[in-house]
């Protein structure tokens, strides 16, 4: 496989030149690395230009952080066998690809919906719930929507008295056909909407397409672009960990965590909204180009801002992690084992919070990551306040890599927007780790240079399996707990 | 006795966070109210409607639509006669679509009551939100009219969990055709009189997703909103004054 380019976090291969498999020997390939100590990012299929057998993609990373793209097809119509059995982590995917493509995945036993993606609403309705049967089982369904300001979803728990046995999570409410809609749009139109597919994690949305179009137009980014882009990522995730510790102390009662981390969060997101217009650095970045100048009034901005909330989070973290109410309601609840997390792939921050160091940051090479290493936080015991304890080390590392990158970046001035020519016949995979995990992103290019095919993952795909298994056996109240823990995106799921 | 001195160190240093006078507050840096001049266009020049990615310009005359804006700033970048700047107005409200475009020399409709409204719902006034599509943006901005900062409660308006509990329902998001029926029913669960108010482009009028053949937009055909606030997400100031606005409040000072 010849590399064309490899820009920090985006690799690009030319269609040709992809190590494509005939079934076996993908399915042989697929075994042997997901049985081995390659770490799977993702699994998902594209249509083949020329016939109607979609094409198997599968990325990988290896354990010195190289990024393994390869993909293969069985013939039209033939059965695709399932891997979840042997290797339960492909569940998410084999069941996008068959609601996707009808591919068969014979063998998955678990072989539901994703998010009805097309179809309507009735079909919506007779979702096959897991039942349990008992004198003392009992169900409660909860949703779509929910009671609060939060997006809609279906929650069904099995419970024995206030015991939750099982939790199924029925999707789609959220979608609004992104994957189609990113054909459809003009080159101008992409960014806008690549933001919005989470708007909680448009910063990662936007760098990760950033980065693919960059690769297919062999477009360069100078270094200081890539610190300041560093920051808005970073800003992002401070932003979103403050926010997820005010909803998780709002969640048990603790008012002065609630109302705190929440002024906090305001002080950062009205931070980015000084340094690009937006409070979720929308439209703050764009492929090739830096849309807002960079100068010393922003570089003694973040200094300030990022200093008041180091100050004031020192006492407040301790204040948090000292009170009697937060130890006893997040210490002992909703735990998710590092063996569960590994074997049904959880990633980003949760699976670090199970005492996993998937974080694509320290993982990769290249970018301003290897240049300047960013701590990696991780904490072994998997239950709510290790997911609460992640978010308080990483948004005291982020704050001290930003102040670092903020000093050490020079004055940009706005960049104009360049002409972009994707090359044809092309396929990038683009990954940022946003604040919620790593985000992925592959363009494939027709004869044209077309954007022919256009695939988006969100971390929550993989992860909302991870939040069902670690309620189970909880209490029905500790739910809300253990939903805010892990932060999920029902959209990012929905597409 | 360490960690009540701790507690008080928290609680000295929260302050007062609200913002006193929600009407005259300045978000410094915020991408808001586009001012557009008079200043006529290049003969045949393009260059905005051609960048905007939600088709939110029209020309001869000049027209930008709010309720299709996401205030990306593109237009006012590429336009040579620097036609369009935005501010940071964050007074995005109005009572109609069509009175949320700003053309030259004329802003938006601002938001009016009436007397019906200001009388039923002008001191006390709960809400609903439902999202519908919404990629939690909106949902945030929503979120952060009622916490320490914004503290809309002040002004007797909440969120409620209950739509029984609620005066009406504010809509995040395109309207997904999977939110169709969840929409139709919190709806018909809310006791009558009721109001609808739209929050953001996406729900206005589909955003960046206009044209998704997973919308269904039907429950806008059947029911007329009373405010609309534009924005991608709209700022919590904006969605404030938009319903201080609608109440008939007077100066919002607090």
């Amino acid at each position: 496989m010849t590399l064309i380019t490899n820009h920090a976090n985006a690799r690009l291969t030319a269609l040709d030149e992809l190590t494509t498999h005939d079934y076996h020997e993908f399915q042989t390939e697929m075994r042997q690395r997901l049985a081995g100590d390659d770490r799977l990012v993702s699994y998902f299929g594209a249509p083949s230009q020329t016939d109607a057998a979609p094409f198997l993609h599968a990325v990988f990373i290896t354990q010195n952080g190289e990024l393994v793209h390869f993909r293969g097809r069985g013939e039209p119509g033939a059965s695709v066998a399932s891997l979840t059995s042997e290797f339960p982590e492909m569940h998410c995917f084999e069941r996008e690809l068959h609601e996707q493509y009808g591919l068969d995945m014979a063998g998955h036993p678990w072989l539901k919906p994703i998010r009805f993606e097309g179809r309507d609403l009735e079909q919506m309705n007779e979702y096959p719930f897991y039942k349990l049967k008992g004198k003392e089982v009992h169900e409660v369904a909860v949703g779509p929507i929910h009671a609060g300001v939060i997006e809609p979803g279906h929650f069904r728990f099995m419970c024995f008295g206030e015991k939750v046995h099982h939790l199924e999570i029925h999707r789609g409410y959220q979608h609004r056909g992104v994957e189609k809609l990113l054909l459809k749009a003009p080159l101008r139109r992409l960014p806008p909407l690549i933001e919005s597919v989470v708007g909680d994690s448009a910063v990662a949305y936007s760098l990760t397409h950033c980065r693919a179009i960059e690769a297919l137009a062999d477009l360069d980014v100078a270094a200081d672009v890539e610190r300041i882009r560093a920051i808005g990522l970073e800003l992002e995730r401070v932003a979103m960990h403050l926010g997820g510790l005010s909803g998780m102390a709002t969640d048990i009662a603790y008012l002065p965590g609630s109302t705190s981390y929440g002024r906090l969060r305001t002080t950062v997101i009205n931070l980015s909204m000084r340094l690009c217009g937006s409070r979720f650095g929308r439209s703050w970045f764009r492929p090739g180009e830096l849309r807002f100048p960079f100068t010393q009034t922003h570089r003694d901005d973040i200094r300030k801002s990022l200093e008041l909330v180091q100050h004031d989070i020192a006492f407040i973290n301790k204040s948090f992690t000292e009170s009697r109410t937060v130890n006893h309601r997040l210490r002992t609840i909703c735990h998710l084992s590092k063996e569960v997390a590994l074997e049904i792939g959880v990633v980003g921050m949760a699976s670090r919070a199970s005492g996993l160091s998937r974080d694509l940051r320290t993982e990769m090479r290249g970018g301003v990551y290897e240049e300047h290493p960013i701590p990696l936080v991780s904490e072994p015991t998997g239950h709510c306040w290790a997911r609460g304890m992640v978010r308080i080390r990483e948004i005291e590392a982020s704050m001290n890599w930003m102040l670092a990158q903020s000093d050490l970046a020079h004055d940009v001035d706005a960049g104009t927007p360049p002409q972009i020519t994707l090359r044809p016949n092309c396929g990038v995979v683009s990954l940022e780790e946003g604040w919620r995990g790593e985000v992925m992103q592959y363009l494939e290019t027709d004869a044209n240079g077309d954007i022919a095919h256009y695939k988006v993952q969100d971390p929550s795909l993989r992860n909302w399996f991870g939040m069902a298994q670690a309620v189970k056996n909880n209490t029905i109240y500790d739910f809300p707990i253990c939903n805010k823990s892990f932060d999920l995106s029902y959209c990012g799921n929905d597409l | 006795m360490k960690s009540l001195t701790n507690a008080l160190k928290v609680r000295a240093s929260q302050g007062k966070q609200f913002i006193p006078d929600v009407r005259g507050a300045k978000p410094i840096g915020f991408r808001g109210l586009p001012v557009i001049s008079m200043a006529p266009c290049e003969n045949g020049c393009t260059a905005c409607v051609e960048s905007c990615p939600t088709t939110a310009i029209e020309l001869e005359p000049f027209g930008l639509d709010l309720g299709r804006c996401i205030f990306c700033d593109q237009c006012a970048r590429l336009c040579p006669q620097d036609k369009v700047e935005f501010t940071t107005g964050y007074r995005l409200a109005s009572n109609t679509a069509e009175g949320l475009v700003v053309r030259e020399g004329k802003s938006l409709s601002p938001v009016a009551s009436t007397e019906a409204i200001r009388k039923l719902f002008g001191r006390s006034l709960k809400l609903r939100v439902v999202s519908a599509g919404g990629c939690n943006g909106c949902e945030q901005e929503i979120n952060a009219t009622t916490n320490v900062n914004f503290d809309m409660g002040r002004y007797g308006i909440d969120i409620v969990a209950s739509p029984r509990h609620a005066d009406g329902v504010i809509i995040s998001g395109p309207l997904s055709t999977h939110m169709a029926a969840a929409l139709d029913l919190c709806y018909e669960a809310i006791p009558e009189p009721k109001l609808v108010i739209l929050a953001g482009a996406c729900a206005i009028s589909g955003g960046i997703f206009e044209g998704s053949p997973e919308l269904n937009r039907s429950f806008l055909e059947r029911f007329t909103p009373s405010l609309y606030v534009a924005g991608c997400p709209p700022h919590p100031l904006s969605i404030v004054n938009g319903i201080l606005d609608l109440m008939g409040h007077a100066d919002g000072k607090w």
